[in-house]
């Protein structure tokens, strides 16, 4: 990925293990894989969606781009600045910057706190705007959000799901982030309530040309959203290009077992199903070569063994031997053999 | 942004708070009405007649009947299923889509009898049970004739396999407390084959293995499809399948379809299928109700209900779901949310957030307007079209 001027994140190559401790002195004795060897890069006002099965690493991603985890490896960009070399003054002064939106809107929000408080407490800390102006702000926050200023009173448990939600990106919003990492928005609400939810963060972005980090298991909702696609697997990001590309043309196997596997709400569609066999493996102890060798369709002697390269179709990156020209030319070579 | 914005007046909010003394009064009333409910419901020795009845149709399964299943709270009475009637044709799969609060657990509870009581109560209505050689009313069996039904003729699958098997029990025991429980006099040995046989049959692979482990040591895929052994095990006529995807992934969501699907055929059971996500349905349902705040506001066969979708609900339901490959710049959205389910008033409970509601919705509750012989909506819109096919 090329430096940009016009990148607010970019990520290379960024590896977090997590220690597995047991015994009396917790001795390390393994790790846990969870993210080993992320890059990609999101412009400014545009989104960039992570998809993966539960259990890929896509959580930990936008939880340690925000260095709410210390890294193990790799660096994280923020305005062309690596944010892992930053003070802790230094940090806090970037932090308003970088935003984020939890899962669950139950359990992200303080049940004690007024919600005029839940977003405020935030702006007074960070000083945006001066104190006398500070009730009119958050009123102005809570209207771009589609709440109403005398819910300031209120408290989280007086609220539906999709307005707990709401809350919660107005808590964002009202630090000026220029990029929020959206961590399964909604995929905890009703369908017609992720639609007005959606529509929010599109508007939102348009106004304020905030970039997003969206991270969902959902593909339809982040198709609809992103401008770029990621697709995870065991901790490596198996494609990478743009939405159109990507939903249009998938390359790796497993980014068609994982379109063809979305139920499509149409009874006459007979579906072409790529279904596959058991799940994913555990992180701990991922297999070697390919990482996703145990479940593919196309699985050759040398996915079981060698780790695949990127390859680079105009910009549509894929992690699959595939589509590595030699690799292929080989494989006929010693098929004769 | 306007439309986002929920225009609701504080005063409208306010109305619902009741004072300590209002609230006793509803406490008081709600115990003497479920009172006199749990007394009818514990006598001994009801005699079988009380609770026999006669199929419409004896194609059916199961056929709710004006069911009513209310839950007596201290700020008021919350009508969860208020009047919803259906059929489970043998063989066949039934999708009831629908939010969360809708009603659709509800209605399934009701059939399995494990609404909370006493507050949670089934107040009118019938659900017809066919048995087979005889037929039930599931609102009236007592709980003794029950327990011999649930779980035998009616299994469910539940949305969380994590908390719907017991951690401190191995696979296997669980499995063959079911075939126990309904087969009295089994042999021990018996059990085991059958347990490890039905295991196999839902796709684990070492079903032996499977059979002394616990259900920590297995992911969630797994976990299901235990739970749809357990459902099976006892060869039931129908199966309520309670969301049964929605905690899992898609890929692992296709495989337990796919196994859904193939099993159903295999034993000839129906499948009334209640999810949220309307891929699955139209994947799965012959038939597909969709319920709104304890009503059923349309129903109809899924090509009818997916091709011509008739309610204004159903219409924004679909419009508001991204679907893969579909380009739109912005979703449509349902305005506002769903009603409070106390105190509901008597007419088109959709009426606020309807983008085609007309003067006539004003009046009381619509009732049932057909459209086809097998596809009907509640609603207005479709009146005329139900008079025109009545005098035809």
């Amino acid at each position: 990925m090329q430096q940009k001027q016009d990148n607010v994140i970019e990520v290379n190559n960024l590896k977090e293990y997590f220690p597995i401790k047991s015994g009396l002195f917790g001795r390390v004795v393994g790790q846990v894989k969870a993210v080993d060897g992320v890059s990609f890069a999101i412009q400014r006002g545009k989104t960039f969606g992570l998809v993966g099965e539960s259990g890929c690493g896509k959580t930990t991603v936008g939880k340690t781009i925000l260095r709410l985890y210390e890294k193990t490896d790799g660096e994280v960009l923020f305005r062309g600045q690596d944010i892992f070399e930053l003070s802790h003054q230094e940090l806090r002064k970037i932090r308003p910057h970088l935003q984020i939106i939890f899962q669950d809107p139950y359990s992200s929000l303080s049940p004690r706190m007024p919600v005029g408080e839940i977003i405020g407490e935030a702006v007074r800390e960070h000083n945006i705007v001066p104190p006398e102006e500070h009730d009119e702000y958050i009123s102005k926050i809570m209207l771009a959000c589609g709440l109403q200023p005398y819910y300031k009173d209120r408290y989280p448990h007086e609220f539906s799901g999709g307005q707990r939600q709401r809350i919660c990106i107005a808590r964002a919003l009202a630090l000026n982030p220029e990029f929020i990492v959206c961590d399964e928005p909604v995929s905890a609400l009703d369908v017609s309530i992720q639609a007005q939810i959606i529509n929010l963060l599109s508007d939102l972005q348009k106004e304020f040309g905030i970039s997003y980090l969206f991270i969902s298991h959902d593909l339809s909702v982040v198709e609809h959203i992103s401008d770029t696609v990621g697709v995870m697997y065991l901790g490596v990001i198996v494609e990478y290009g743009s939405t159109k590309e990507i939903f249009s043309n998938p390359l790796h196997p497993y980014t068609q077992a994982l379109f063809s596997a979305i139920p499509v709400p149409d009874p006459t569609v007979k579906l072409n199903r790529i279904i596959l066999e058991g799940s994913i493996p555990s992180p701990a102890n991922p297999p070697a070569g390919c990482k996703f060798h145990t479940r593919c369709q196309y699985v050759m002697p040398i996915c079981r063994t060698v780790v695949p390269k990127e390859i680079d179709k105009d910009g549509h990156l894929v992690l699959c031997h595939l589509y590595d020209e030699e690799v292929m030319k080989e494989k006929v070579w010693t098929g004769n053999k | 942004m306007s439309d986002n914005i929920e225009k609701v007046k504080p005063e409208e909010v306010e109305s619902n708070f009741l004072t300590a003394k209002e609230s006793r009064a509803i406490s008081k009333e709600n115990r003497r009405i479920t009172d006199a409910i749990e007394k009818q419901r514990n006598r001994r020795n009801v005699a079988e007649s009380e609770y026999t009845t006669q199929m419409k149709n004896p194609e059916n399964v199961v056929e709710f009947d004006d069911l009513k299943t209310y839950f007596y709270t201290d700020i008021g009475v919350v009508k969860a299923v208020d009047g919803v009637s259906f059929n489970v044709p043998m063989g066949k799969t039934v999708g009831v889509v629908g939010e969360s609060g809708c009603g659709k657990s509800v209605t399934s509870l009701s059939l399995m009898q494990l609404v909370q009581r006493p507050q949670g109560q089934i107040v009118g209505g019938e659900i017809r049970l066919n048995l087979g050689d005889k037929v039930y009313d599931v609102a009236k069996v007592p709980s003794a004739e029950m327990e011999k039904i649930r779980g035998n003729v009616v299994s469910m699958i539940f949305q969380e396999p994590m908390t719907s098997l017991n951690p401190v029990f191995q696979i296997g025991k669980q499995i063959n407390e079911v075939i126990v429980l309904h087969n009295p006099g089994v042999s021990n040995e018996e059990t085991k084959r059958r347990t490890i046989e039905i295991l196999d049959t839902v796709g684990i692979a070492d079903a032996e293995g499977i059979y002394t482990r616990y259900p920590h040591e297995l992911s969630g895929g797994m976990r299901q499809r235990v739970m749809i052994a357990m459902a099976l095990v006892t060869n039931p006529r129908l199966i309520i399948a309670d969301e049964p995807t929605t905690a899992l992934d898609v890929t692992i969501q296709a495989q337990i379809l796919d196994l859904l699907r193939t099993l159903k055929d295999k034993i000839n059971a129906s499948i009334m299928l209640i999810t949220h996500d309307l891929g699955v349905i139209a994947e799965m349902a012959d038939y597909v109700v969709v319920m709104y705040s304890g009503r059923i506001i349309e129903r109809g066969t899924a090509q009818e209900i997916f091709l011509s979708p008739s309610h204004p609900y159903t219409v924004g339901l679909m419009a508001s779901k991204p679907a893969v490959n579909r380009d739109v710049d912005r979703l449509y959205s349902i305005p506002g949310t769903v009603p409070n389910p106390i105190n509901m008033p008597n007419h088109c409970y959709f009426k606020d957030r309807c983008p085609r509601a007309f003067d006539r919705c004003e009046g009381e509750y619509p009732g049932e307007y057909f459209i086809s012989p097998t596809h009907s909506a509640a609603c207005y819109l479709y009146e005329d079209m139900d008079n025109a096919a009545k005098t035809r």
